[in-house]
């Protein structure tokens, strides 16, 4: 086990020390100094903006537009809508290599699904004239009376089962103590700071499209056939994103529209999602509704387990948020069935949003061990480590690398959890009532395929490409840190070239996996490349190396020298390369995705980690805070524990949000979203922000690859919000079962008094 | 937004004499100009107007120009040694970057945060659009007023400042086409009843120059306590404002105000009485708190305001009198 700091000066004397090292992230200097270009920042030459028209009803029939006034408009140059828009095609369905988020595209019919749903789009010379146009166009709808009701029972429809083994009916009736709760989790949205945008802009039958997507591999492919245009003809850049949290995985409706109405008008065209289109058109995290049983012995041991999760989704897409996610493996129980089912509202589609599934799923389970815990009188660390899981029993498979143990064990150190005194409201620190919680948390860790290029140039530095983009996590410094423990080279002689789609194909930022899938392709292309510059050297007349074999050659600190010599001997790269009269040298590097892997085959490959949360609590005023949390991860190997840290504490300051602030709300009569800017969405302040502990277990994994990485984005979501929870109920004696936890709930609390 | 002409303003005549609407720091009113609820067309810009200085009186009191921004108010030494319960107010108000923008006469001003005020695709605000009835009312309005709300609306008047103001027996003084005036501030705000648009005692053209506030009787101490779903930008779901002066145990003097519960700064008669000469004890805090809420009309989602307002009201003089 390591923290953040033994990582470090375990790694500092090694020869590879770059791997493992906290280090900054080389983006950063651009992002202070707002010279990094997001998707919103290009300003192409007679550039034009878009400005989508909005639906007043969630549901009902759009009976006529009259675009006249706002045709009419200074500025205006189009007016786009359902009777004049040209053909955008569908993405084919099921297609992994050309997702799309909404598979409707805008305009196809005039059926309203849900409120803010595009109707038209205006085109105008300035921002501010084609938003004016965009107010004066006029629509008549046929309204019906929508459905966004929150709570999704009474559910009469299909089940579909997730995983089953035993026989759960049987172990529950059994069962010496039950718990049987429905926990509900909210609309929440992503709210990256990053407003989506795209900036279209043809040249000919080809078109460029500046982009805020968590994928530009994807992107290409989906826009070429929703616009009918060859792969080759469409170029995605996203140089950088201003987060996305699952929302910019796939097209929307407006990555379209803005490139349809750029060929209509001939001129670039920007369009830029306003805050509140954010709230409806781009996604959300569904209402999820889930009611848990657990059976168990006395002792405490688990013998059957049932989830039945339903989750909302849009009219138009079937969206499953996967709340089984990890259920199924994360305990031992020898009975246990989870079903999930689909409930169809008036709303946008959602979408994956950090962590999917695992997230509100363990918001469920941990609750439900909780109350478990309560209902056993035990310890609820107690209670995870007894039913801690040796393999996974949904499948029989060992697992590649699991420490859950020893994150409780861990984190219950640093906590202090041994203090904790268990009855409810017993604990005090300065006129304020303390609640301890925990829950456990766990990720899928995945890699998937990847291509990527490296050269060593005659300008003396050293190049990668790849067709991947950085959410914002540190994607281009994980590069840099492969480039620099290769070649010896300082970050500052390193390019890492990244958000272009026209480069060697990479994967989607999405999911946690991008680190895991960039090492291997990264490291045989800089091998690559290296072995070429040995040959190089061997091979051209006139370097000291002219005639060895090239096996004996290394390239390190940026020199070529003998296996026998120490590197200041040697010659630096570029001067070989000149005399060779060669412009660089290059290599390719390409990796397969995990599951093609032998070496994956048969292991179960998760991430996990546990999350110890204190509450402080003044009854008199019904105000709480989150004080204190302690998290302890089992990622694999942490490639930038700077970085990692980072994701993992923006993670937990989310978790507070979810718990206690954020829930798009909707109104009833007309389903709107009704508290869609910054001020009213409440997330997390500085304030609000508890004191945050990561530590991170550091052990490698190295079925999932040579570097022993999995990923590190998502896990750090998952469990705070049922840890918070089960702390306020050890402070308060209220049980939270539908979040967020609101001063309302917290009212009921008997404690009147700290 | 709606194009719109705007002046610099070099005199109160001059700003007076434009016709136009006045901005301050515009946190308020360009907002609400980018949503189309307001739609002025002539801005007349008052920065630069003489009216930024704060200055102690010769009776002891206070003189507060209207263009004094709130970070600078709520960080002047005067106001953080005599008059605590407004540098609080207005340190728990907004965020840091929107204070100091804000001026006091805007924040004075300030519109209600009712989002269906907020959002012309409703018709139906009395507020916005008189006649044409409350979206808010069977709405979401777990942040709407609990107090003074009548049949045509029940928006909540947002400001911490205007609270600690009210607490502290402030005088707004005016000057407009017909000349100068002074309005308590008791007087100042009024209740909807059936013409919600019609907020304030201003005439058309008036200008606010400056607030006065009274010399703080020596013994009193002063508490602002704002309670809220988050721990900072976030307006109060209720909120106390203290001003108490006691001896042997007695309350001698008080004042008390309520925020984000009522449809203007609420200050709380009802409770001061059921204090006045009374020990100050925790049965008489809540004894003051029943009676500063007995007549509050809860919505369908902002029943729990009440209990919230009292335990506000008990903490707040419990620690003004400790
Ligand atoms: C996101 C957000 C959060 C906020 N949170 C809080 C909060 O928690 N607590 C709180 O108290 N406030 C809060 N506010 C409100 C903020 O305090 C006000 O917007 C601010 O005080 C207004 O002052 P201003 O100078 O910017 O007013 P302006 O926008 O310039 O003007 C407001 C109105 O007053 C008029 N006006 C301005 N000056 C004068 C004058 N001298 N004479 C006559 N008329 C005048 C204008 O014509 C306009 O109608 C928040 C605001 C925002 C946007
Ligand atoms: S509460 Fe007032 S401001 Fe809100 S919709 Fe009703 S009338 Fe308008």
């Amino acid at each position: 086990m390591a923290t953040q700091e033994s990582t470090a000066a375990k790694m500092a004397g090694s020869p590879h020390g770059i791997i493992g090292r906290p280090v900054a992230r080389i983006d950063g200097p651009l992002k202070t100094t707002g010279t990094a270009e997001y998707a919103g920042d290009f300003h192409l030459p007679g550039m034009v903006h878009a400005v989508p028209v909005q639906a007043t009803v969630a549901s009902g029939v759009l009976r006529h537009l009259d675009v006249s006034a706002a045709q009419a408009m200074p500025g205006v140059l189009e007016v786009l809508h359902r009777g004049n828009i040209e053909r955008i095609y569908r993405a084919v369905p099921n297609d992994p290599n050309a997702t799309v988020s909404e598979t409707r595209p805008a305009f196809e019919d005039d059926r309203l699904y849900y409120w803010g749903q595009y109707i038209a789009l205006v085109v105008a010379e300035t921002p501010e004239q084609a938003t004016a146009a965009a107010a004066a166009v006029k629509a008549e709808y046929a309204a019906e009376t929508p459905d966004v009701r929150r709570e999704l029972e009474p559910f009469a429809g299909k089940w579909h089962t997730v995983s089953e083994r035993g026989k759960v009916d049987d172990a529950l009736a059994a069962a010496a103590v039950k718990v049987d709760q429905t926990y509900g989790t909210p609309v929440e949205t992503h709210n990256p700071i990053e407003l989506h945008a795209t900036v279209a802009a043809w040249e000919g039958d080809r078109v460029t499209l500046y982009e805020s997507t968590q994928g530009v591999v994807n992107h290409r492919n989906a826009m070429a056939q929703i616009l009918g245009v060859p792969r080759e003809h469409v170029t995605v850049i996203t140089r950088f994103l201003g987060s996305g949290f699952g929302g910019k995985l796939f097209p929307w409706a407006h990555c379209a529209l803005a490139a349809v109405a750029s060929r209509r008008v001939q001129r670039p065209v920007k369009l830029v999602v306003t805050r509140t289109m954010m709230f409806s058109n781009v996604g959300h995290r569904p209402v999820t509704e889930q009611r848990f049983r657990l059976g168990a012995g006395a002792d405490g041991k688990l013998v059957a387990l049932q989830q039945d999760a339903l989750n909302h989704t849009s009219l138009v897409d079937a969206y499953d948020e996967g709340c089984g996610e990890a259920t199924p493996y994360l305990y031992s129980v020898p009975n246990l069935k989870v079903a999930s089912a689909l409930v169809q509202r008036n709303v946008g589609s959602p979408m994956a949003m950090r962590g999917p599934g695992a997230v509100p799923g363990l918001f469920a389970m941990e609750s439900a061990m909780d109350e478990l815990a309560v209902a056993l009188k035990m310890d609820p660390v107690e209670l995870r480590l007894k039913n801690d899981a040796v393999k996974d029993e949904s499948n029989g498979n060992p697992f590649s690398s699991r420490h859950l143990r020893e994150c409780l064990e861990t984190g219950s150190a640093k906590f202090g959890w041994s203090r904790r005194t268990a009855e409810v409201g017993s604990m005090r620190r300065d006129g304020k009532v303390l609640g301890w919680g925990v829950a456990a948390a766990s990720w899928g860790a995945y890699r998937f395929a990847c291509a990527t290029t490296v050269e060593l140039g005659a300008d003396g530095r050293a190049r990668a490409r790849c067709a991947t983009q950085d959410i914002g996590t540190g994607l281009y410094t994980i590069f840099a840190q492969v480039l620099a423990e290769k070649t010896g080279l300082p970050f500052e002689r390193i390019d890492v070239l990244l958000g272009d789609s026209s480069m060697p194909e990479g994967p989607l930022s999405g999911g946690s996996w991008s680190t895991a899938t960039v090492l291997p392709a990264v490291a045989e292309a800089a091998e690559g490349a290296i072995a070429s510059m040995l040959a190089v050297a061997s091979s051209t007349p006139g370097t000291p190396f002219a005639g060895a074999d090239a096996k004996t050659l290394r390239l390190t600190e940026g020199r070529v020298h003998r296996a026998s010599e120490p590197a200041a001997q040697g010659v630096p790269f570029e001067q070989i390369l000149k005399k060779a009269r060669l412009n660089r040298v290059s290599a390719d590097g390409r990796s397969g995705s995990a599951f093609e892997d032998p070496k994956a085959r048969g292991l179960s490959m998760h991430s996990f980690g546990a999350q110890f949360v204190e509450v402080e609590w003044e009854p008199e005023i019904a105000r709480l805070r989150v004080s204190r949390v302690v998290t302890v991860i089992d990622a694999g190997r942490i490639i930038n524990p700077r970085a990692g840290a980072n994701q993992i504490k923006g993670a937990v300051v989310m978790g507070v949000g979810m718990a206690l602030l954020e829930e798009t709300v909707y109104d009833p009569r007309n389903g709107q979203p009704i508290n869609a800017n910054l001020a009213d969405y409440r997330m997390v302040t500085c304030p609000d922000t508890p004191q945050i502990d990561v530590t991170f277990l550091d052990y490698p994994d190295y079925a999932l690859n040579s570097y022993g990485a999995r990923g590190i984005g998502e896990i750090g979501l998952a469990g705070v919000a049922p840890a918070i929870t089960s702390a306020v109920y050890h402070a308060t004696g209220v049980r939270v079962r539908r979040l967020p936890v609101r001063i309302e709930d917290l009212l009921r609390s008997e404690i009147r008094q700290a | 937004m709606q194009s719109f002409s705007f002046t610099k303003a070099q005199t109160v005549e001059e700003a007076t004499g434009a016709g136009g609407r006045f901005i301050g720091g515009g946190t308020t009113l360009v907002d609400l100009m980018k949503l189309n609820v307001e739609t002025p067309s002539t801005l007349v810009d008052i920065t630069g107007l003489p009216m930024a200085e704060v200055e102690k009186l010769p009776d002891g009191g206070l003189k507060i120009g209207a263009m004094v921004r709130n970070s600078d108010l709520a960080f002047h030494p005067e106001v953080k040694a005599r008059y605590a319960v407004l540098s609080e107010a207005l340190l728990s108000g907004a965020s840091a970057q929107l204070r100091n923008m804000a001026t006091t006469g805007g924040n004075l001003l300030q519109r209600t945060r009712c989002p269906y005020f907020r959002d012309t695709s409703y018709s139906n605000c009395n507020k916005r659009n008189p006649g044409s009835g409350c979206a808010a009312i069977g709405g979401h309005n777990r942040m709407m007023a609990i107090l003074g709300t009548s049949d045509s609306c029940i928006a909540t008047h947002p400001s911490d400042m205007c609270v600690g103001m009210m607490a502290l027996d402030a005088t707004i003084h005016v000057s407009g086409p017909k000349g100068a005036r002074s309005i308590a501030i008791g007087d100042f705000y009024h209740l909807p009843g059936t013409t919600p648009n019609v907020e304030n005692a201003l005439e058309p053209g008036e200008l606010i120059t400056h607030v006065t506030l009274p010399a703080p009787r020596r013994q009193s101490r002063q508490v602002y306590l704002k309670l809220r779903d988050r721990a900072s930008y976030e307006f109060a779901l209720a909120s106390a404002a203290v001003v108490a002066e006691t001896s042997g145990g007695h309350i001698r003097n008080i004042r008390v105000a309520m925020g984000g519960v009522g449809t203007r700064p609420w200050r709380a008669h009802e409770a001061e009485a059921a204090l006045m000469g009374k020990p100050a004890t925790p049965a008489h805090f809540r004894a003051a708190a029943e009676a500063a809420l007995k007549d509050a009309r809860p919505q369908s989602e902002n029943g729990f305001k009440v209990e919230l307002a009292k335990r506000c009201i008990v903490r707040a003089l419990t620690m003004a009198t400790a």
